[in-house]
């Protein structure tokens, strides 16, 4: 099995001497679907973000598909590792003034020199995968939140990511909208793409997820399968954030 | 509280029509004591005076009409000019100083302060005595000759005056626009900058397609007050002897005592010309919401 994402003692501060980062270590194998759980400020989302260059660094090294990144990393891997990771997030970011399918098709165009008419086939495609073809023409505030997620998750596709970064991307949802998302990413991991998820939904963790990771205060607590994380958590810490969700 | 309203309201038109009254007044006894009576047939008569610029030909001995006309296209030569190169002076360095480049960033933030501090008339008397008429004569790759006769690019001969106005408008009201741009720039949420990030598109590119075309409904009421700004303050070209619309009106009342119909020529052809811009700006503004309102 190789290794997409190896992160070696990460550190990231903030002002006031705040680690958003604490010395972070782990691997995430291709294929495989890593969930990062934990409290809110325990890093999570920063973690992730260094995972393609959105955060920087200030100790550790990265080595994402054989890219290297540290703190002293040249924009040039970083450029290198955002064609071939994907990332959705929390707001959805969708550009708003330009069409779901400019959305999609404007990176492939752009960054990878495609034709238009392919990118345009191919971003089709991708919607018709999400369930929201008939969308294609509309701008992103026409659309459900759920909708617009799934578009930012097919615009992030369009790329044809290695790896694929999700951070929290139902907690800005409506609750019904929640599950059409989840749908289309259970779908993502069925086909063998190498996913590392921020999220607090407990249910996509127990079923989806090869591993689970638990964060606090910006250290990992523990990495277990989702059987032993969920029925019987090895840290005090972990059981104790559990008994907090489910209640 | 209704009634003490209305009183403000009345009030205050009385004020506005006693002060026109006072003014119309005023022009009245001031024609009378001129003996002239107000008329323009005086345009017709040969202006006699020479203009060391002219976009079209002229010579002393045509009408005052011409030589206001010329002085008119001369205005509007270095008014499309500096707002050509004002906005894209401004966007450059508005742009450079959300740039992640810190040398960048501070040479932004540097233009903008120092410019911002010193008056503009000192601008232009600095541009034209120390910068443009101290230049030797250095061409620049056979394309371009500077010299302290002014600027030839391409055949096109740019006087000295000229470039000392142009260049002092442009540097003026680049740094203007630059914290309007930067101030657009601001408003669009980071998630904007993190998507197109993470989609492998370069800070260029980003900024040109997403960033910018989403700061343009904050940049542009703005922007607009500033165009105005730069065409009136074109007026300010007399300082350094270029021939604009205002340097030769000043020569026609001298010559005719036709103060009052020179002024009335003036106010017009500012109202006329700052009528174009505003009215251009406003359907530009207006194709811009129209896009943004359709993808809402």
């Amino acid at each position: 099995m190789t290794v997409a994402i190896r992160a070696t003692d990460l550190v990231k501060s903030y002002s006031q001497g705040v680690r958003a980062l604490d010395g972070v270590t782990l691997e995430v194998n291709r294929g495989e679907v890593l969930v990062v759980m934990g409290p809110s400020g325990s890093g999570k989302s920063t973690l992730i973000r260094t995972f393609n260059g959105l955060e920087s660094l200030d100790g550790g090294a990265l080595d994402v598909l054989g890219v290297r990144l540290d703190a002293t990393h040249a924009e040039r891997q970083v450029r290198e590792i955002r064609k071939r990771v994907g990332m959705v997030f929390q707001q959805f970011n969708l550009f708003p003034h330009l069409s779901i399918l400019d959305n999609i098709t404007l990176a492939p165009i752009k960054v990878q020199q495609r034709a238009k008419a392919a990118a345009e086939q191919r971003a089709m495609d991708l919607l018709d995968q999400m369930g929201i073809r008939e969308q294609a023409h509309k701008y992103p505030a026409q659309l459900s939140g759920g909708q617009q997620q799934r578009v930012a998750i097919a615009r992030a596709l369009a790329l044809d990511p290695e790896v694929m970064l999700f951070d929290e991307p139902t907690s800005a949802l409506d609750p019904e909208r929640v599950k059409e998302v989840l749908d289309a990413m259970r779908q993502l991991a069925k086909g063998g793409m190498t996913m590392v998820v921020v999220t607090h939904e407990l249910g996509f963790a127990r079923e989806v997820a090869d591993r689970v990771m638990f964060m606090d205060r910006g250290q990992v607590v523990e990495t277990s399968d989702p059987e032993t994380f969920f029925s019987n958590a090895r840290e005090e810490r972990s059981r104790r954030f559990l008994n907090q969700m489910q209640h | 509280m209704r009634q003490r309203r209305l009183l403000v309201q009345v009030g205050v038109a009385a004020l506005l029509i006693g002060l026109l009254a006072l003014l119309v007044n005023n022009l009245a006894v001031n024609l009378i004591r001129t003996g002239l009576g107000l008329g323009f047939g005086w345009l017709g008569r040969p202006a006699g005076f020479a203009l060391a610029e002219t976009a079209l030909p002229y010579a002393p001995s045509d009408s005052y009409l011409w030589a206001l006309t010329i002085g008119w296209l001369n205005s509007l030569k270095v008014i499309a000019a500096g707002l050509v190169l004002a906005t894209g002076l401004g966007v450059a360095a508005g742009a450079a100083r959300s740039s992640n480049n810190r040398l960048l960033r501070s040479l932004a933030a540097g233009y903008v302060a120092l410019i911002r501090q010193v008056p503009l008339l000192l601008q232009l008397l600095f541009w034209y005595f120390v910068a443009f008429l101290g230049l030797p004569s250095v061409p620049i790759g056979g394309l371009i000759r500077l010299s302290n006769q002014g600027i030839q690019l391409l055949g096109l001969n740019l006087s000295v005056e000229f470039c000392a106005v142009l260049v002092g408008l442009t540097v003026f009201t680049g740094a203007s626009i630059a914290e309007i741009v930067r101030g657009g720039i601001n408003a669009v949420p980071r998630g904007q900058w993190e998507a197109f990030r993470s989609l492998g598109l370069g800070e260029g590119l980003g900024l040109r397609r997403i960033v910018l075309p989403q700061a343009l409904p904050a940049i542009l009421p703005a922007l607009t007050s500033q165009y105005l700004n730069l065409a009136k303050n074109s007026t300010l070209a007399i300082a350094v002897g270029y021939a604009d619309l205002y340097a030769v009106s000043d020569t026609t009342i001298t010559q005719t005592g036709r103060a009052i119909e020179g002024f009335l020529l003036l106010l017009l052809s500012f109202l006329l010309l700052n009528l174009l811009i505003s009215g251009g700006m406003a359907a530009f503004n207006r194709a811009v919401l129209g896009r943004l309102n359709r993808s809402r």
